[in-house]
């Protein structure tokens, strides 16, 4: 009978190990384990043995049974594995593909230029002022020192609707609106930007609309010095740490002194190239004192108060940053240029 | 303004400062040299010939076979078609090897057979700019003066080595419009001296007053008036140098008499004029307004029609000349001329201005009266020209001048304190750097203790405040100088407005789900300007666009989006989305600002979503557009109150165009453009929305409120409703939510089904409503109480059955 037993163990221990399937596994199982299997029919026969052999070859039966169920346990594990594996191989993708597209826009160019340079100011405590684009002779000449048939105004030739009402030129009248409404009621800083209008034809260099961005800064004790300060740390925001500025005497109706703040050209380092035409120096913005009759018209008593105001296009600058070579480009929004300014950057 | 850098010396010392440093030092402290230029740069080998013989060239009718010495042991034979080639001539030869501009190089050649060793040039070929070019020499060679020396360097001679600086004047310095001027600005930057020029006096035995009186009648536009009468002149080419200069200034000469009046209006910056005498008519000059439609032909061949506020110079009847701007063609100098009548006179800005505009003609003259002219140098400049005509005209100039003077040109007198200079500047100065600087300047400054009164010579009309001397201080101090600060002062509350920050945030929004952000013109056509206008009012057209193209202000932004994508579509940019926040104008009363309102218009078109190797593709229709709107809403708290209605639009698809209302009040549109449109356009399906940005963005937003989160189950019903066709999804959503009561919590459509299964006419839509009580578990019973009332009032409401 022992014999028996541990024949039967080596042959199902021999089949557990050859079984390829789960299904044979259970096969297995049930005809050696179950209630008519053949170790069921030895035990059946132990009524047969004497009292000293009949424990041991209890005990023997089930150390068999024991050792069966273990290795088909340990073979099921090993097959479930098996299955397993062989489910994700079938399941395997190319990773290589491209994924499915995140839809995204993104702004202007020249939005992105205007709101780099607002966030500039914002942090330097300003506000960002806006005004209408058609406005009255009075805020968008007369208020800043140039009053009718002054040889300035042709500086910037304009749109007229009426003999009182045009497209303004410049952002400057939001300026004159601003202070006019402030009448002397402790500091202004503010950046107004926004659409302009000039008549000009259209070309690589030129365009009959254009944005502008200006400051004014109006306290007691504003010097051309601060002026300087200010648009040194504007210029190594906006352009790089490395970059200098020059300042240039310039003219402008509604400031005393004017000037033009040129930056060293960051293609050539300032040795001079076809970028900056050979100076070294790139002009970017005109600034000045905010002339004293501009302060009067609009209610400050210019004995007590100064102030500077610069203003640039940003046009311009998007042009000089990305080296856009066409000014229409901005206006004709094809999308492969759109495109091109969706990345964000340093 | 073009400065020869060679005639400038004869004003001021320039040893030892090359032309590009004298650039350099001008443009930082004041003027902006554009350029610097040496016409001869690169160019080499044209001398001076002496044509010895001239005969037709066998061959050719046009050619002519020239004998030309060029100072070398043998003269040489050199083939030309000029017309005005001749024997005894001087000319400018381009030498075998010689290099002129555009880097044509000269060979020797075989014309028709004939041997060419060289070219006879004209100036055009020699670099010269065609409009500068003298009449005589316009369509051939140039000719030298017979004095010219052989074999000597033509480029030289023709001043084509002298370095020009191109200066770019901003309107205040119409000092700088001379010669004199730029001299005075180089002598302060260089502390060096002003040299000016030497004028002889004459004395003939006649005075000039026995041949003409001036009379003015309109002194106020002309306080002062000089004439001077200079005899017996020989009409003729000017000396060569000064035609040089002349031509290096941009201007052409003519004759002797009116290159002197050109020359000495570039030295001084005082426009002369020049009269025929015997041409007038009469022996009387008067200046007065010209009466209403009156006519003048000017100079130039143009009759003229001039207005009453126009002045006019006359023979006492007839006008001999438009003031200031150009001289009548009556009136003119010519090779017959005898007799000239000079005019130098001081006219103000403001009437030549008009004139000058009114006629579209803007002289050398009268931009330098627009911007002001020294009055203080109108008679040195008559003695200057007629001291000239006397050398280079052979005339006899008259004693005195008859003169009209009612001019008041007094210095102005300006004071300012040392800390007033540097409190505006953040500088500290001393006094006596001060008074240094407006030495440089020439301008005569009284110090007493801490003021400084300076007298402003009249050749810088642009310097009557304190901030204008701060600025010559500070120009010449150098802003290089200047210190480096912050505004010290109190702070303010910067950043942005909460309308500033909302635009932002739609903005945001709008890229985040894909548009791109354009920007238009505001200007367009008549007829797109009112398209798809989402306000009753008539548009603005300029009173003088450039272009009809860009002649009116827009009152809706989707036209010009519509021209964007058609622009895309023709370059197969085919899937496009965009988007522009911008004004649009509405007219008002005539003279008063229009009303300027904020808006924000989308387009799409062609695909919203493509994957191509998994074969997705989605393109826009109506509900991507819709959904854009529907998230914006959502974003600015505004979705519980926007409601969708269709409408018919101009312009738009009558079945797919929703208006858009925000608490009951209409803010835009939404919907496909019209077919016709979009076949006009050569547009695909266009899917556009423009709506009012300031409603939403002035909208009270839904607050945020928390609500705790469920913590019991929900449960959902589903149901399929059948309606008539026409019955709008989204009024059964309105009845079912309203019918719900507190219980119902989400009704969302999930299926919509028109077709064949369907009886004609009807149309199934299956709503999803999950119910839930936060306070407890529901039971079924609730639930069919308040699910069968929602069927009720669907059913009574709009006929409704269930789909079996």
């Amino acid at each position: 009978m022992k014999e028996r037993l541990q024949e039967l163990q080596a042959e199902a221990l021999q089949k557990v190990e050859e079984a390829v399937s789960l299904k044979e596994l259970n096969d297995i199982r049930v005809s050696y384990l179950g209630k008519k299997g053949p170790i069921t029919e030895v035990l059946r026969g132990m009524g047969k043995l004497s009292a000293e052999e009949r424990p041991v070859i209890g005990s023997l039966a089930n150390e068999v049974r024991e050792a069966i169920a273990q290795h088909i346990e340990a073979k099921q594990a090993n097959l479930e594995e098996a299955a397993i594996a062989e489910k994700l191989a079938a399941e395997k993708i190319d990773v290589t593909l491209p994924g499915n597209p995140v839809r995204s826009g993104s702004k202007h160019p020249l939005t992105k230029v205007i709101e780099e340079i607002e966030d500039l100011f914002i942090s330097m405590g300003y506000a960002v002022a806006e005004g209408p684009e058609v406005e009255k002779d009075y805020y968008n000449f007369e208020a800043l020192n140039l009053p009718k048939g002054h040889p300035a105004r042709d500086m910037q030739d304009s749109f007229y609707i009426t003999d009182e009402i045009l497209l303004r030129t410049h952002t400057s009248p939001v300026q004159a609106r601003t202070m006019e409404k402030h009448q002397s009621k402790g500091p202004v800083k503010i950046i107004c930007p926004g659409k302009v209008y000039r008549r000009d034809n259209d070309d690589a260099t030129h365009s009959h609309q254009f944005m502008q961005i200006e400051g004014l800064v109006i306290d007691e004790n504003i010097r051309m010095s601060d002026l300087k300060g200010t648009l040194d740390v504007f210029a190594k925001k906006m352009f790089g740490e490395d970059r200098e500025i020059r300042l240039r005497p310039s003219f402008f109706p509604f400031t005393e002194p004017s000037v033009e703040m040129d930056i060293s050209c960051k293609v050539c380092g300032g040795r001079g190239c076809s970028v900056c035409k050979g100076t070294g120096w790139i002009e970017i913005l005109g600034a000045g004192m905010v002339h004293p009759n501009v302060l009067e018209m609009a209610g400050f008593d210019s004995k007590k108060y100064s102030g500077f105001a610069f203003g640039m296009g940003p046009e311009r600058i998007a042009m000089l940053k990305y080296g856009v070579d066409d000014i229409r480009h901005f206006y004709t929004n094809d999308i492969r240029f759109l495109k091109q300014f969706s990345k964000h950057e340093e | 303004m073009f400065v020869s850098y060679r005639w400038l010396q004869e004003y001021v010392d320039l040893s030892g400062i090359s032309p590009e440093e004298l650039a350099e030092k001008i443009t930082k402290s004041g003027i902006e040299v554009e350029g610097v230029e040496k016409k001869s740069e690169g160019l080499k080998g044209v001398v001076v010939g002496h044509v010895l013989e001239k005969e037709k060239h066998p061959e050719a009718d046009k050619l002519n076979k020239c004998l030309v010495d060029l100072g070398q042991e043998n003269p040489v034979q050199i083939i030309c078609g000029a017309a005005n080639v001749d024997k005894g001539q001087k000319v400018a030869v381009a030498t075998v090897g010689a290099v002129l501009p555009g880097n044509f190089k000269i060979k020797k050649a075989k014309l028709r057979g004939e041997e060419s060793n060289g070219m006879i040039c004209s100036l055009q070929e020699l670099g010269i700019e065609p409009k500068v070019v003298a009449k005589d020499y316009s369509s051939g060679i140039f000719v030298f003066p017979s004095d010219a020396e052989v074999g000597q360097d033509a480029f030289s001679l023709l001043g084509l080595d002298d370095s020009i600086l191109e200066l770019g004047l901003t309107p205040n310095r119409a000092d700088a419009m001379s010669m004199l001027g730029v001299a005075y600005e180089v002598a302060a930057i260089l502390g060096r001296e002003v040299k000016w020029p030497q004028i002889e006096e004459h004395a003939s035995a006649e005075d000039a007053s026995e041949y003409i009186s001036v009379n003015v009648e309109a002194k106020e536009d002309n306080p002062l008036y000089v004439a001077k009468v200079i005899k017996d002149v020989k009409i003729g080419p000017s000396p060569l140098w000064m035609q040089t200069l002349l031509m290096n200034s941009g201007i052409r000469p003519h004759n002797n008499i009116v290159d002197i009046t050109n020359y000495v209006l570039l030295e001084y910056g005082q426009p002369l004029h020049a009269f025929d005498y015997d041409k007038i008519g009469s022996k009387e000059i008067l200046v007065r307004k010209a009466s209403e439609g009156e006519k003048i032909v000017t100079l130039d061949e143009t009759e003229r029609t001039l207005k009453a506020d126009h002045l006019v110079i006359t023979n006492g009847s007839e006008p001999i000349a438009l003031a200031g701007v150009m001289g009548g063609a009556n009136s003119e100098v010519g090779s017959d001329t005898t007799t000239v009548l000079l005019e130098s006179a001081y006219f103000t800005g403001g009437v030549i201005r008009k004139a000058s505009k009114d006629h579209g003609l803007r002289s050398e003259a009268s931009s330098r009266y627009e911007k002001g002219v020294d009055p203080n140098r109108v008679r040195q400049s008559a003695e200057r020209a007629a001291d000239l005509m006397a050398k280079y005209a052979a005339g006899t100039v008259l004693k005195g001048s008859v003169t009209s003077d009612s001019l008041q040109a007094e210095p102005a007198v300006v004071s300012i304190t040392l800390d007033k200079i540097n409190k505006v500047l953040g500088t500290e100065l001393q006094i006596t750097q001060i008074k240094d600087i407006f030495e440089r300047l020439q301008f005569a400054a009284v110090v007493e203790g801490q003021e400084i009164t300076v007298t402003v010579p009249t050749r810088r009309g642009d310097i009557t405040i304190e901030e204008d001397l701060i600025e010559e201080v500070a120009r010449l101090y150098g802003y290089d100088n200047l210190p480096v600060t912050l505004p010290v002062a109190e702070t303010v509350p910067g950043g942005l407005t909460p309308y500033q920050l909302k635009r932002r945030r739609v903005r945001s929004f709008l890229e985040g789900a894909g548009l791109y952000q354009a920007v238009t013109y505001s200007l367009t056509t008549d007829e797109k300007a009112g398209q798809y206008s989402l306000e009753k009012a008539d548009t603005i057209r300029l009173a003088m666009p450039m272009s009809e193209e860009r002649s009116t202000l827009r009152l809706s932004i989707t036209p010009q989006l519509l021209e964007i994508l058609k622009y895309n579509l023709a370059r197969q940019n085919d899937s496009i989305a965009i988007y522009e926040t911008g004004s649009v104008f509405l007219k008002t009363e005539e003279d008063e600002l229009p009303i300027e309102k904020e808006q924000l218009a989308g387009a799409l078109t062609g695909l919203w979503h493509s994957q191509l190797w998994q074969g997705e593709k989605k393109p826009v229709d109506f509900y991507v557009a819709k959904g854009v709107l529907e998230g914006l809403f959502t974003e600015l708290g505004l979705a519980g109150t926007v409601t969708y209605l269709p409408a018919d639009i101009a312009g738009m698809h009558p079945g797919r165009t929703a208006e858009i209302k925000l608490n009951g009040e209409p803010i835009g549109f939404v919907g496909q453009v019209h077919p016709s449109v979009q076949k006009e356009m050569d547009l695909k399906d266009t899917f556009v929305f423009e709506l009012s940005l300031q409603s939403i963005l002035q909208a009270q937003a839904e607050p945020i409120a928390y609500e705790s989160i469920p913590r019991f189950p929900s449960i959902t019903r589903d149901i399929a409703l059948v309606v008539n066709s026409e019955t709008a999804a989204g009024d059964i959503y309105g009845i079912i939510l309203e019918a719900g009561g507190k219980l119902l919590k989400e009704v969302s459509i999930f299926d919509l089904y028109e077709g064949d299964r369907m009886e004609q006419g009807k149309k199934s839509v299956a709503f999803s409503l999950k119910y839930l009580d936060p306070e407890r578990t529901l039971t079924d019973e609730e639930v069919t109480k308040a699910h069968n009332k929602v069927l009720k009032a669907v059913e009574e409401k709009t006929g409704a059955t269930l789909r079996g």
